[in-house]
Formats: C-alpha cells, sequence, structure tokens
C-alpha cells in the first residue's frame, strides 16, 4: 500500500457534475422545440437540423485533429452549437445553408479562439449573423406553417415592421407555433418544457432569461404604436426569437456574465437592444444582434460586478 | 448571507461509534511541531526514563505551546519521523514499558479550588498543559483566552462540518457536562456573558444533551449542516452577523470562537491537571471494515489505528489526515498523530480517482460556491500564467482554502490549488 498511495492537495471530494453532462442536458431541453418545429414545418426542418449538427461536430472534430488537440466531439458543445444553428434558421433554405453556417460558426466562433470556453461570442449566433449578412434571401424567406409549397410569407413580425395589420394571429397560434419563423424558435410552449427542465436542474437560472423578456416586455409596452403605454408587449414576447434566445442563447455560460448581478445586468442590456432594434432599427427581429453586443459587453460586466469579498464591508 | 453549500455526509460510518479507547502504542513519536508557532526544543536526552505527562519539549516564543509525553517508557531517539502536516519533523520516540506510570500531579483539583482560580491562574494551566487548537488550525490555546482587547461573545465551535468526521460530536454527546464545565471556564476567563454553542441539524443528539443541561446562559445556535458552516469567519457572520475585516482577527469584532474539542482539554487540564496527550480521532473511510471514533495517544503512527478499525476491505488508494474537504493526503501510514489529528479517512481506488483537467466553461460555480465571496475561476486564470499581481487583485489572499470552489467544477479545474499557490507566491 505504502508505495501507491495517492498524494494530492486537497479537497479531496467532487461533485460529480461534468462539463459534457452539462452540454447533453442542453442537448435534451432542446429537443422539444425541434420535434415541435419539424411538426409545424415538415420533413425539410429535419433536415436542417441533422446538416447542421453533423457539420458542427465534423468541423470541430477535424480543425482539433489539424490543431493536434484532443478530439472532444462527443462533449456535447459542438452538438449544441449545431442545434441551436438549425434553430435560427427558416426552415425551408437550401441543404448547403446549414453546412456553411455551422462550419462558420465552430470554425470561426469558437475553434478560432481556442475551442470551448475561449469564444467571446456564441458561435451559433455568429454563424447565424454571417448567414444573415451573406444570403439574406434565403435567411428571411420563411415559409408558412405546413406550406410544402414554400410559398414565402412574412413572420409577425415582418409584418408588423412594414406597418401591416395582423390579422388572423391570435396569442395562442403564436404560443404554439402556428406562424412563420425559424425552425426552433416558433413553438413557445416546447421551448418553455425545455427551459423548465433546465431551471429545475439549475443548470441555468431565472436572472438572464426573465430580466431579458420582462425589459423587451416593458420597453415595448412603453413605446407602443398609438402613443406611451399602448404597446402589444404579450406580442413581443411570445413572436421572433426571443424567448428561444432568451433562455437557451444569453444563458450560454461561456459568453454571459459570471456572477448574478451581472447576470441581471446582461439580461437588461439584451432586452433593451431587442427592444430598440425591433422598434426602431431596420430589421424586424434583434435578438440575435443583441445577445452578440451583450457578449461582447461581458468582459467590462464581469469587471464591474464582482462579488463583495467577506471581511472587506464598510464599517 | 453567508454561502454555503451542502455535501455529502459520509458521517454515518461512525456517528453512533462510541468513543473507544486505543491499545497504546509499542513506540510513540512525539513531534516537535504540533501547533502554529515556534518548533520546540526537547527537553530530555536520550536514554532517559519519561513518564506519560511528563513536559518533554518545550520553547520560549509568544506563539508555541509546550508537549507532553503520552505514555511512559525510555526515550530510544530524537529524529526525523514522517508529519502529517510538514511531510516530516524531528520526533521524540519513546519506546512503551507497558506500565502507563503517570505524573503524580495529574490529580483531581477540588471545586473549591477550581472556583478560586483567577483568568491567570486559568491561562496557565492551558498553557502548561498544552492545549492548542484542536479543530485543526492548533494555534495555542492559551493565546485565543487572552485576547488584547475585550471581547462580549464566546462562541463554542461544535459545527464539524467537514463530511466523515465524527469526533466533536460524539464527545458533545458523551461528555456533555464536561464540556459544559469546560465552557464556564472560559467564559468567566475571557469575561464574557454571551455564550453560543454552535451545532449543525445534523447532530441531534448534541443538541438534545446541551439542551437537557445548558440554562439560559447559553444560547444552542442549531445551524445548517451546510459547508463551511465550521469556519471562523463564517460561523461569526452566521450566528452573530458580525464581519470580521480582511486580515483581522476574530477578537477584532468582539468574538472569540473555541472548538469543542479543546473545550474538553481545557475540562481536563482544569479538573484533573492533566496535559494534552491524547485525543478523539475519527478512523473511517469505505476501505475499512470497522470504522471507529478513538481515542488515541499523540504520537501513535496511524498505521496502528487502521490497523484496529481492519480488516481493510479495500486496498486504500488515499489516505487523508483531517476531513476530505481541508485534510492532507499522506504518503505513509508511518505518520503519527499530533494534537491537531480530527480524523483519518481512507479512500478506495475509485473515489480518489484524478480526473482530468478541461477548459472553464464560465459556468460561474465557483464564483456562486465561494464563501469568501471571490471568482476563483479568474484567480485560477491569472494563476496559471503565473500573473502574481492580478492573481492579488482578484482577491487571492482572502482565500480560506475550503475547497468548495474544485468541489462544484464541471471541468475538474485545480482552483483550490492553483490559488493557494497564488497566495504562496504573492506572500514571497
Amino acid at each position: 500500500m505504502e508505495n501507491r498511495l495517492i498524494v494530492s492537495s486537497s479537497p479531496h471530494l467532487h461533485k460529480g457534475e461534468s462539463v459534457s453532462r452539462i452540454m447533453w442536458m442542453v442537448a435534451i431541453s432542446l429537443l422539444p422545440a425541434g420535434v415541435a418545429g419539424v411538426v409545424i414545418f415538415g420533413l425539410n426542418a429535419l433536415w436542417v437540423s441533422i446538416l447542421a449538427v453533423i457539420t458542427a461536430l465534423a468541423t470541430e472534430g477535424i480543425l482539433q485533429v489539424l490543431t493536434k488537440r484532443k478530439v472532444s466531439i462527443l462533449d456535447g458543445s459542438a452538438f449544441v452549437t449545431g442545434l441551436l444553428l438549425a434553430y435560427n434558421l427558416p426552415p425551408n433554405v437550401p441543404i448547403w445553408l446549414p453546412v456553411i453556417g455551422s462550419f462558420f460558426a465552430i470554425a470561426v466562433g469558437k475553434q478560432v479562439f481556442g475551442g470551448l470556453g475561449q469564444n467571446i461570442f456564441n458561435p451559433a449566433l455568429v454563424g447565424r449573423v454571417f448567414l444573415m449578412a451573406s444570403w439574406p434571401k434565403y435567411m428571411t424567406a420563411f415559409s408558412r406553417p405546413l406550406n410544402y409549397d414554400a410559398l414565402t410569407s412574412a413572420t409577425p413580425l415582418a409584418s408588423l415592421k412594414e406597418g401591416k395589420i395582423l390579422e388572423n394571429i391570435s396569442y395562442l397560434d403564436l404560443f404554439l407555433g402556428k406562424r412563420g419563423g425559424c425552425i426552433g424558435e416558433v413553438c413557445i410552449l416546447a421551448l418553455l418544457l425545455g427551459a423548465a427542465f433546465l431551471l429545475i436542474r439549475g443548470y441555468i437560472s431565472w436572472h438572464i432569461p426573465a430580466t431579458y423578456i420582462a425589459s423587451t416586455a416593458i420597453l415595448t409596452y412603453i413605446f407602443g404604436p398609438r402613443g406611451l403605454f399602448s404597446g402589444d408587449w404579450l406580442f413581443h414576447i411570445l413572436s421572433g426569437g426571443l424567448i428561444l434566445g432568451a433562455f437557451f442563447m444569453a444563458t450560454d455560460y461561456v459568453t454571459s456574465p459570471l456572477t448574478r448581478k451581472g447576470q441581471i445586468i446582461f439580461g437588461i442590456g439584451c432586452g433593451l437592444l431587442t427592444a430598440i432594434i425591433r422598434l426602431w432599427g431596420g430589421y424586424p427581429e434583434g435578438a440575435s444582434y443583441a445577445i452578440l453586443m451583450m457578449n461582447a459587453a461581458t468582459p467590462i460586466i464581469d469587471r464591474y460586478t464582482k462579488n463583495r469579498v467577506y471581511g472587506t464591508r464598510p464599517l | 448571507m453567508v454561502r454555503l453549500i451542502k455535501l455529502p455526509e459520509h458521517k454515518h460510518e461512525t456517528e453512533n461509534q462510541a468513543i473507544e479507547k486505543m491499545p497504546l502504542p509499542a513506540l510513540a513519536y512525539i513531534h516537535l511541531s504540533q501547533h502554529l508557532g515556534k518548533i520546540c526544543e526537547p527537553e530530555i536526552k536520550i536514554q532517559d526514563i519519561v513518564l506519560r505527562g511528563q513536559k518533554v519539549a518545550s520553547v520560549k516564543a509568544h506563539v508555541s505551546s509546550p508537549i507532553h509525553a503520552s505514555i511512559s517508557g525510555k526515550v530510544t531517539a530524537i529524529e526525523d519521523w514522517p508529519h502529517p502536516v510538514l511531510g516530516r519533523c524531528k520526533a521524540i520516540v519513546i519506546e512503551n514499558d507497558g506500565a502507563d506510570r503517570a505524573l503524580d500531579q495529574e490529580r483531581r483539583r477540588a471545586p473549591e479550588e477550581i472556583n478560586s482560580l483567577t483568568p491567570d491562574q486559568i491561562r496557565n494551566i492551558v498553557f502548561e498543559a498544552g492545549i492548542v487548537g484542536m479543530g485543526g488550525a492548533s494555534f495555542p490555546t492559551h493565546i485565543k483566552l487572552n485576547p488584547p482587547k475585550p471581547v462580549d461573545t464566546l462562541i463554542i465551535n461544535g459545527a464539524e462540518c467537514e463530511p466523515y468526521l465524527t469526533g466533536d460530536y460524539r464527545l458533545m454527546v458523551e461528555k456533555t457536562e464536561e464540556i459544559l464545565s469546560g465552557i464556564e471556564l472560559v467564559a468567566k476567563c475571557l469575561g464574557v456573558n454571551k455564550v453560543y454553542i454552535a451545532i449543525e441539524d445534523n447532530k441531534p443528539e448534541a443538541i438534545k444533551a446541551f439542551n437537557a443541561i445548558c440554562d439560559k446562559r447559553y444560547v444552542i445556535s442549531v445551524l445548517k449542516s451546510e459547508y463551511p458552516q465550521g469556519g471562523e469567519k463564517q460561523l461569526i457572520k452566521g450566528i452573530l452577523g458580525r464581519e470580521v475585516p480582511r486580515g483581522r482577527l476574530p477578537f477584532d469584532v468582539g468574538v472569540v470562537v473555541h472548538n469543542v474539542a479543546t473545550i474538553f482539554a481545557i475540562y481536563e487540564a482544569i479538573y484533573t491537571n492533566k496535559p494534552l496527550y491524547e485525543r478523539v480521532v475519527t478512523v473511517t473511510g469505505s476501505c475499512l471494515s470497522n470504522p471507529k471514533n478513538l481515542l488515541v495517544r499523540i504520537g501513535t503512527p496511524i498505521k496502528e489505528l487502521i490497523g484496529y478499525c481492519g480488516p481493510l476491505e479495500e486496498e486504500p488508494a488515499k489516505i487523508i489526515i483531517g476531513g476530505p474537504m481541508m485534510g492532507i493526503a499522506q504518503y505513509t501510514t508511518d505518520v503519527a498523530v499530533i494534537k491537531s489529528t480530527t480524523g483519518i479517512v481512507l479512500m478506495g481506488k475509485e473515489e480518489a480517482a484524478i480526473a482530468e483537467e478541461e477548459f472553464c466553461i464560465r459556468c460561474g460555480a465557483c464564483v456562486r460556491a465561494c464563501p469568501a465571496g471571490l471568482m476563483p475561476c479568474l484567480i485560477n486564470l491569472a494563476s496559471e500564467k503565473e500573473l502574481w499581481t492580478e492573481s492579488k487583485a482578484y482577491s487571492a489572499l482572502d482565500c480560506i482554502e475550503c475547497g468548495l470552489c474544485n468541489y462544484v467544477c464541471p471541468a475538474r479545474r485545480k482552483l483550490t490549488q492553483s490559488i493557494k499557490r497564488a497566495k504562496l507566491e504573492i506572500s514571497k
């Protein structure tokens, strides 16, 4: 026994949590929204999602081999990035679009910085805005739910932006996902199921999503189309990518602040930017850009929201 | 608010094991460093015959405490021997003569004599008995009985928040009255009226025992069993809401904290004039078939304790002295029990397996867990790049080394270790 004793510094206990476990839990929590997307938009949504995920895994693996690092494609993080990218795409995009998007998300959004934990911006959103800037035609062509003729229709937010009056869209339709939109963002019910799972298991906390959603709601209510305090805040919550963004992308550990205080500031910042873009910006939807801008602000938020160290209470 | 975390307790293995007297060792290795402070010098020569309780080493320094023989017999050597904290240290080796003869002066004091003791006399007896903090820090107790400014509160630390350990719990259950008498002496010595006895709620028998005999002068503070509840600074904040300012000591906020095992040693020193030459050690862990709480003479090699609690069910892969959160992994079972040895934990291969470090994913678990309010993940990154100025700016020196950041980290990063290193480098 003597010469085989392990000598290491304390502590000698571990909770048993692991990075890949967390990532796969997030992946599981995203599944209901994907299933809903396929049910709503048809099989093309499934192919887009599968291609995005496979490309993400392949890109990660190949780059890790080329840079002589440990291949960690089974840790779930690339899977989540690929899936989130697919969820941010319209269902009827050409099949090469998710491939390029996923490649860009992993290669430029993540591996360039050094891989998991090192990136500044949410990789899936980096992929999405790259596609948005490069192929806006495909990225804004939304098919109607269960319409395989691929007739394009506007999303509710886009209609609103164009000053059209929204007819035939009830809150219930929005909640269940009977509207145009991206694959994973339309079914609020499915998204909330996944979010509840993450919240209950403690993988995410309420701080970012609650402040994000609330500040978007408040701002869109105040600055309504018929003067102050006339906005349809519930419509704004239920449409676009707000729920997907607030629960699954703004909460990304790597790119959001460390402390609860910082997370609240981050959430409010996302909410304000989303509402500003929606109300006065050039795009109908602003969740992606809002989260990316706040990602950039994360280091400075961390700097000013450190916890108070024990023993430094002012007397 | 004090941030704390619930840990798996692993206490049920020994919590109902009454304290058992461990047979005396054939050879006792009395280390010359048994406390925080200056190392003692031997006062005996090789070949001398010593009695149990006889002073064998001391040193003239403010922070020091004398050391006593724990068995009677012949001094055969003064040599380097494995030490639980220092790795190796000089020790006086006593060969047991089997008679366990004590000094004459170890006798019961009359109640009138005890009542008439002045605070100075109490402190002197405690000093002469070689009593040091027995919760693990081993700071000489007589100094903590003589704070440089007046204090108003005494907290008795019976939290025992480290998993696996139950020695303090057994003492509280089996020696309740003695501990209470010890508390009275310490309160008298410090001149305080407010006394809190802090016990975690996973020790209902101890809470019941104190409730049954304590009068209104004492407040039994029942704490949630969370870690690191028993850390001195966390305990003071949890009970009184007072925060010990950075770089200061508890008496700066009018508080003195003593561990229950220390209080029991004070009781024995005052009532029976017995020096500190034995203590309760929890010997436990999944590798042992008969985990126990043992009353062990100082200087007994842990090999004998492990043998007494055997047979081994599994070859231990790691042997820890102290609890699993802050204890020290040992490289040999020759290492001898010292005054601050609270327990021995034997971990099997699976429990002791060292996981591979992954990249930090900034999940913030360590930030939320840190009871000192630090950002361990950021100190870790700075420390790994050997950026000591940056580590200091992140308040690395305020780390209490509780180990919680490591415990919660999903990337299995060696957070506590790198912060300890940063502390050493900053202090250079």
